[in-house]
């Protein structure tokens, strides 16, 4: 394929405004439910947002980090705080601040990452879940000395007029990931992307080619804290419309993880893929238990089952197709073409022969 | 100044008694890490099924207490035969991270089954020894220590002796080193290797609901308690992956620090550190010990 536009390819092009159309024109005019933006299209676009950060760390550099939730509750804090103390930063530029303060806990519990890899490196960033948690809930300044624990998340206002109805709130997260996604595709394509890639599939290699593992690896923790930080400051005013820091616990670190491991690893489109699975399965789950069983079984059976079918999926996945659901969509993708392909082959053939 | 340092002698010792809980679960991470390199994070997960599943059979079926151990201790041996079969042996070729995040997935399929088979609500679990210090102990030393954590103490020292007699003395010991180090070699004389990861797979799960009665009998059988194993991590850092000693010394030092900077570092921060202590003393370590005290020194090929 030959490159159009700043090297991306005709089909790149078309993917994008086919994406953007669906989002921005057939979206609001056909879901008119408020259900369906506050709780799904809201916190999908936010959790695909933190899992395009871990992705950068975990599948294209391929450091296992197990904090992002931590980093979340970071940017949702500092947001909340920035609204509140430095009213002239605005909407926008508090929500970039944030991103960068959770990009400096990334850059500090990213260190760990120059000396050690896997399991030992999990452990090490479990240390920034649990510490920026407890950080927040031990010091009242982060919270503004409030005692409910509970604190109800600011208006949100971009250039003095108010987003704070769902279609709104909508617009404002699909806007930020938007911008996001495209800055993490273009990083994933070009020479920044390349060195993750490269310390992902073998450091040592990397590191005698002349990547620099500490300015690659710190890089990669950084950006990913940025993504996880923003997507945080969305998931605290868009869709939670509050923040409390249990709402970030190591649970929500794991259901990104999850997102970014089934998604596909090394994928952005995987982040999307994932989230809106992880996203969209309990709510099926729940719906098929009050409608086919008519609320015969538990709910809380309903959430069992559904962390054993997470479970259960994860171990397949694994075993079957360690790039996750990202690849399975490109396999069913590659297949349909090929079929498409050779049934246009056999047409031609038929045609040729009647002409014949 | 005395009562001082009898304070202080009893945090310390209070400590090091409650690391022998962390050390409890880190045994049974070492022993699958020992035997088969596989790094078990459902492990937490065990602790949990194993001892919710106890206090089912004795609570939800009136089966006695020893018949109830020996049911469960059973049922882990069926998981163990479970993982062998469906999650280890079409991942034996797979990269560590991958089995890793395969046994995070177990973990969570575990957790799962637990809840739907024998509910979410918190169980209590009384194993005749009450939470609470000494008379003997606090009357004569001063020391107030619960009969509970000398009692993990006990059980957590005997294990350490019998799986240190089996992993040295016996045959099976004998194989199983073997093939922790090198499962290809031991394979080509004739050790079969599914026998061993299931044994040690079963191992594991009796550990673990050894481990899970000690926790349950404290903090209650819940769900929380997954997260408690999670601090074995640390405790196997600080230790050392593949030791057992190290897991045990691992565990007394992450429990003493714990409680020590809890006691005396704490309230300068308001308390509750002992969430995050444990872990950033394994960065500590990490920096500059990374294979732990009592690791092999990892050497990666290029």
């Amino acid at each position: 394929m030959k490159p159009v536009f700043m090297t991306y390819t005709k089909k790149d092009l078309i993917n994008l405004a086919v994406c953007m159309v669906l989002s921005v024109l057939v979206i609001p005019t056909f879901i008119t439910t408020e259900y369906w933006y506050t709780s799904i299209l809201i916190p999908w676009l936010c959790l695909a947002l933190a899992t395009i950060g871990q992705q950068v760390v975990m599948g294209y550099t391929g450091q296992l980090a197990l904090g992002a939730a931590g980093f979340m509750a970071a940017g949702a804090f500092a947001m909340f705080n920035l609204i509140l103390r430095v009213p002239d930063l605005g909407f926008v530029g508090s929500l970039i601040v944030s991103g960068l303060i959770a990009a400096a806990f990334g850059i500090l519990f990213g260190l760990p990452s120059l000396k050690v890899r896997g399991i030992y490196l999990m452990v090490a960033t479990l240390a920034s879940q649990f510490f920026i948690i407890w950080m927040i809930d031990k010091f009242g300044w982060f919270k503004n000395y409030d005692s409910s624990g509970i604190i109800t998340a600011q208006d949100i206002v971009i250039l003095g007029k108010p987003f704070t109805t769902p279609l709104a709130m909508y617009f404002v997260c699909l806007a930020v990931t938007t911008v996001l996604t495209l800055l993490a595709m273009n990083m994933a394509r070009g020479s920044t992307g390349r060195n993750w890639m490269a310390v992902r599939d073998m450091d040592i290699a990397a590191e005698s080619m002349g990547v620099s593992l500490l300015k690659t690896k710190v890089q990669a923790f950084a950006i990913s804290a940025f993504y996880c930080g923003v997507a945080g400051a969305l998931f605290a005013f868009c869709y939670l419309k509050s923040l409390e820091p249990v709402a970030f616990d190591i649970k929500l670190s794991f259901k990104i993880l999850f997102m970014c491991i089934l998604g596909g690893l090394g994928t952005i489109n995987g982040a999307f893929i994932g989230a809106a699975f992880i996203l969209l399965f309990p709510v099926l789950l729940n719906a098929v238990g009050n409608n086919v069983f008519h609320g015969a079984i538990d709910a809380t059976i309903i959430s069992s089952i559904e962390q054993v079918i997470f479970g259960g999926l994860m171990i397949i996945f694994m075993i079957y197709e360690p790039l996750g659901m990202a690849k399975l969509w490109e396999n069913i993708k590659q297949k349909m073409s090929l079929k498409f392909q050779s049934s246009n082959v056999k047409d031609l053939k038929s045609s040729l022969s009647k002409k014949s | 100044m005395v009562d001082e340092l009898l304070f202080f002698m009893e945090v310390v010792v209070g400590g090091l008694l409650a690391g022998t809980m962390y050390s409890l679960v880190a045994l049974g991470f070492v022993l699958i890490f020992k035997a088969s390199a596989t790094f078990n994070f459902s492990q937490g997960a065990m602790v949990f099924f194993s001892v919710l599943a106890f206090c089912g059979f004795m609570q939800d079926f009136n089966i006695p207490f020893v018949l109830a151990f020996i049911l469960a201790a059973l049922l882990m041996v069926v998981v163990g035969l479970c993982t062998e079969r469906l999650v280890l042996r079409p991942l034996m070729n797979a990269s560590e991270d991958t089995v890793l995040m395969a046994t995070i997935g177990l973990g969570y399929v575990l957790e799962g089954l637990a809840q739907a088979a024998w509910g979410v609500e918190v169980r209590r679990l009384d194993l005749g020894i009450g939470d609470f210090p000494v008379p003997w102990i606090a009357d004569n030393l001063k020391l107030f220590i619960s009969a509970l954590d000398i009692f993990a103490g006990l059980v957590a020292a005997l294990m350490i002796i019998g799986l240190f007699l089996l992993f040295k003395y016996t045959k099976i010991g004998l194989g199983l080193r073997a093939v922790a180090d090198d499962a290809g070699a031991a394979s080509s004389i004739g050790i079969p290797l599914k026998h061993i990861m299931l044994l040690v797979w079963s191992a594991a799960g009796v550990v673990a609901l050894v481990a899970g009665c000690m926790w349950g009998a404290r903090a209650g059988v819940q769900f929380a308690l997954v997260d408690l194993a999670l601090k074995a991590l640390p405790v196997l850092i600080i230790g050392g992956f593949s030791s057992i000693p190290g897991a045990i010394v691992g565990g007394l030092i992450i429990g003493a620090t714990e409680k020590v900077l809890e006691v005396y570092i704490g309230p300068f921060f308001g308390g509750a550190i002992e969430g995050w202590a444990p872990y950033v003393l394994a960065i500590f370590f990490l920096l500059y010990r990374p294979e732990g005290l009592f690791g092999e020194k990892i050497i990666r090929r290029v």
